[in-house]
């Protein structure tokens, strides 16, 4: 079955789970454009955002994407991840936002210096929630999985932050059938991930039925690295080898798109998305492993996100 | 680095595809858990995650290396699920969370609720989506008291409620009763009967242990006396209702208004019963107008024909006022209730309690309106299920309650249709969701609605709202239902979907806003009918000819 095949076959009574979670994201993406004011996407440009972006641009057609996207940018993104937003919002005729924390990069920020949660704090959270302030938005898309991490897990699809941008997990709506509370006071917003349900496997499948584009890095190729507490740390510019790391190159490809410094590759042989779907199958590794953000201490997922953090 | 040639590659290749297809097919469940802190619920699903490899190393190693162990066995499986820092302390999970894995045949979506007592609105809530409950019954605590737990009455009452359309029990800790078989059948007499009182219609009893891994993914090796199916099995073949909805009436609420340029104009929305084709005749609400399906349009392509729970884009033959909030039904179909006051099935989810005469937001589809409390008839006692007398209700409590709603609603009774059914109910001042209901019927209108003989009118009296708060007593005092419609819920571009609906209902719209644009009022005149008046002179005069008109027909 060719992927058009495949995109045809969509749409008959008999469903299936692509089918189900699609029709899910398309109902919460709308419901959310109707009852707020002003949503914005957060795009992070990773494979998640890509597949958001695509059931965006599903849920309102023949109109165009209602909203604008915003990529926080810490400074330490891969360049290919920034032609790769330009040139794919170029394409699809989205509006970009971009916000960076010029204070703190100016101010030197990194997680050499700070640590990798203060540098998160700062570039990240921050950052995220003066653009959100900034924007006047009362609603953001989040590309967020349930079956990313365990503090994930009991996340709502529409997620209550209170004037301060914190998420307090004890003090979150009921969430029942497809019936979203969208009520808000000034100063408060909803985080709305529609992708609650999908796993990273179906992420995968639905990058591959719909011939989504995503960053090659994504992809293994031969690229320059060293390895750095354990995990695979491409070379990059500016980075400070250590005395006994000497960089050599190995077939790696991103698992997961972070910031350079602080997302590790992993040895792989699929370069095409059959085979890092094959891979995948093979695969008994949480893909947050490679992060070093979740490994701080035991919980820190649900830490960062109590402050902010998505 | 081996090097594959062309023909290797090309039926690896296919070897993809052809687990591509498959996985394409894979149909998806969602089921929910009910068992109490004892039960072993959380060793259940772990068990169910281990055993069908969905387990990622790394969470393996991490348990492993736990430093809590609460289960007896090597590893203790439940640490996979507790989610929280606060609750894996308090060894307890107090909150709903959402598990993924998949087989080759199903994905499956679980939502795992806590069973303690003060927790029922957290069931509620992983019921309101699933397929299938799994409620856990403890083979030991059933052998020491002689009959199933208060707990086990009050989960397969709630998953009766919410209707859930299929019921399993998993008859846990096998393994502490001897896997006795007269133990297990005396569980499932007793639990079969219950389901039959509850009107439960499709049941299934498993004995399991959850810590060993009988019966759950793996065929027990020891409980030879049960022929049935292990819980994964079950899981994997139990019917889906999908077509169940689709064979129902066309219900298509709108959920908001595509007009890129100004050629299209559709409607976009999620078709919540029933099935819609181009060229069917459709019937808008409140409007009543009556037009022809285009197209059904979509980023893939045009569509010949939708079902729940595609999304989809419609466009209509006919320019029709049309928003959303608003309905598309088939025209030649069974048409849902309208109606401003209904009876429901409230779960009460709250610390500030429910208490007649009040007010909340209510959301029903795409619509919210303001319910008020008419009455609470009982609240249920869910260990025994009786009905008792009560005045208001506390979080938890589950009550037969009537509300009277300040705009119509188009519904059909939960137990026909989830979706149709269904609201929440909101805090208009904490906006925090308070409640959950299950509509089951229209209720009779209050007497000032029932009693009046004439039409309805729509009033604007420009700025005076003392005026139209004179106006709107002077109709009630004379039997005639009259409301403001100048609510911040009602934008603009709303109110004349507002004034329709309300004059389905017979109930004059009073409104005193400042300023109305051209194509407001000429959208309110036409949903009034041509019964649009601006001045208390005017609509007093029209209403005195109609009730004289009344009396001497």
């Amino acid at each position: 079955m060719s992927p058009s095949e495949s995109v045809a076959k969509l749409h008959q009574k008999r469903l299936n789970h692509l089918q189900a979670l699609e029709a899910e994201s398309l109902y919460i993406l709308r419901e959310a454009v109707a009852e707020f004011a002003r949503p914005v996407m957060l795009y992070s440009i990773g494979k998640d955002s890509s597949v958001m972006l695509r059931l965006a641009q599903k849920a309102f057609y023949p109109g165009k994407i209602p909203f604008p996207l915003l990529h926080i940018d810490t400074s330490y993104k891969f360049p290919e991840m920034i032609s790769f937003r330009d040139n794919y919002a170029r394409e699809i005729g989205a509006d970009l936002l971009v916000h960076r924390n010029e204070a703190a990069i100016a101010d030197g920020a990194s997680p050499w210096k700070l640590g990798t949660q203060n540098c998160c704090g700062a570039l990240k959270t921050r950052s995220l929630l003066d653009a959100l302030e900034a924007g006047g938005f009362d609603a953001a898309f989040g590309g967020a999985r349930r079956d990313e991490e365990k503090s994930r897990a009991k996340e709502r699809v529409y997620s209550f932050r209170d004037a301060s941008g914190q998420w307090d997990p004890k003090n979150q709506r009921p969430e029942l059938w497809s019936l979203y509370n969208s009520r808000l006071r000034k100063g408060e917003s909803i985080r709305v991930f529609p992708l609650s349900n999908w796993t990273e496997l179906d992420i995968w499948l639905y990058l591959y039925a719909e011939q989504i584009p995503i960053v090659p890095l994504y992809y293994a190729a031969e690229r320059l690295a060293v390895i750095r507490g354990g995990a695979i740390t491409l070379v990059h510019e500016g980075m400070r080898l250590l005395p006994e790391e000497k960089p050599e190159l190995m077939k790696v490809r991103m698992r997961s798109l972070g910031c350079v410094p602080c997302t590790g590759a992993i040895r792989s042989e699929a370069e095409t998305l059959p085979e890092i779907i094959e891979e995948l199958i093979g695969f008994r590794r949480s893909e947050r492993e490679g992060r070093a953000i979740d490994h701080d201490e035991e919980g820190s997922m649900e830490l960062k996100k109590r402050e902010g953090y998505f | 680095m081996s090097v594959m040639t062309s023909t290797e590659a090309s039926s690896r290749e296919q070897g993809f595809r052809a687990f591509l297809d498959a996985h394409l097919e894979q149909e998806m469940l969602r089921f929910t858990t009910a068992g109490s802190v004892d039960d072993g619920k959380s060793t259940l699903i772990g068990r169910l995650l281990h055993d069908t490899k969905s387990v990622y190393e790394d969470q393996l190693a991490s348990i492993r290396a736990s430093r809590v162990n609460r289960s007896g066995g090597l590893v203790d499986l439940s640490l996979l699920t507790d989610g929280l820092k606060a609750e894996r302390e308090q060894g307890i999970t107090i909150d709903v969370a959402y598990r993924y894995f998949s087989t080759a045949k199903r994905k499956f979506i679980i939502a795992d609720t806590p069973g303690h007592e003060q927790y029922t609105r957290n069931m509620a809530t992983g019921a309101s989506t699933a397929d299938v409950a799994i409620v856990l019954i403890d083979a030991r605590a059933f052998q020491r008291a002689g009959e199933l737990l208060p707990q086990s009455r009050r989960h397969t009452y709630i998953a009766s409620l919410l209707r859930i359309p299929h019921v399993v029990a998993a008859v846990n800790k096998m393994d502490l009763v001897g896997y006795s078989a007269e133990v297990f059948d005396a569980i499932c007499a007793e639990f079969t009967a219950l389901a039959g009182r509850l009107g439960l219609k499709s049941v299934e009893v498993i004995p399991v242990s959850a810590l060993v891994g009988d019966n759950v993914v793996e065929r027990s090796a020891v409980m030879n006396w049960y022929q049935g199916p292990t819980l994964l099995e079950y899981l994997e073949t139990v019917p889906l209702t999908i077509s169940e909805a689709a064979a129902g009436p066309l219900r298509f609420p709108v959920q908001l208004v595509v007009r890129p340029d100004g050629e299209f104009r559709g409607f976009a929305g999620r078709v919540e019963r029933g099935e819609v084709r181009p060229g069917m005749r459709v019937k808008a609400l409140p409007s009543g107008r009556v037009t022809t399906v285009k197209r059904i349009v979509t980023y893939d392509g045009e569509l010949a024909a939708a079902s729940f729970p595609l999304g989809v884009t419609l466009e209509l033959e006919d320019e029709i006022d049309l928003s959303r909030g608003e309905m598309l039904v088939g025209e030649t179909q069974i048409a849902p209730q309208v109606s401003a006051a209904f009876r429901a099935m409230v779960v009460w989810m709250h610390e500030q309690p429910l208490i007649a005469g009040r007010t909340y937001l209510a959301k029903h589809t795409t619509r919210t309106v303001r319910a008020t409390v008419r009455r609470i008839r009982y609240r249920v006692d869910i260990q025994s299920a009786e009905h008792r007398e009560s005045s208001q209700l506390e979080m938890n409590d589950i009550a037969e309650v009537e509300f009277d709603t300040n705009l119509p609603l188009f519904f059909d009774a939960y137990a026909e249709n989830r979706e149709m059914g269904a609201l929440i109910l909101i805090d208009a001042v904490t906006n925090a969701t308070v409640g959950a209901a299950m509509i089951l019927s229209a209720a009779a209108a209050l007497e000032e609605h029932s009693t009046q003989t004439h039409d309805a009118a729509f009033v604007w009296l420009r700025g005076l709202s003392g005026d139209a708060a004179v106006l709107r007593e002077s109709l009630r005092d004379r039997g005639s239902a009259a409301v403001l419609v100048d609510d911040p819920l009602i934008p603009e571009n709303s109110l004349a979907g507002a004034v329709r609906a309300l004059q389905l209902a017979n109930v004059t719209s009073i409104s005193a806003r400042v300023e109305l644009r051209e194509e407001t009022i000429a959208a309110v005149r036409e949903a009034a009918g041509g019964a649009c008046f601006e001045s208390m002179d005017e609509a007093t005069a029209w209403f005195e000819g109609r009730s004289s008109r009344e009396e001497t027909r």
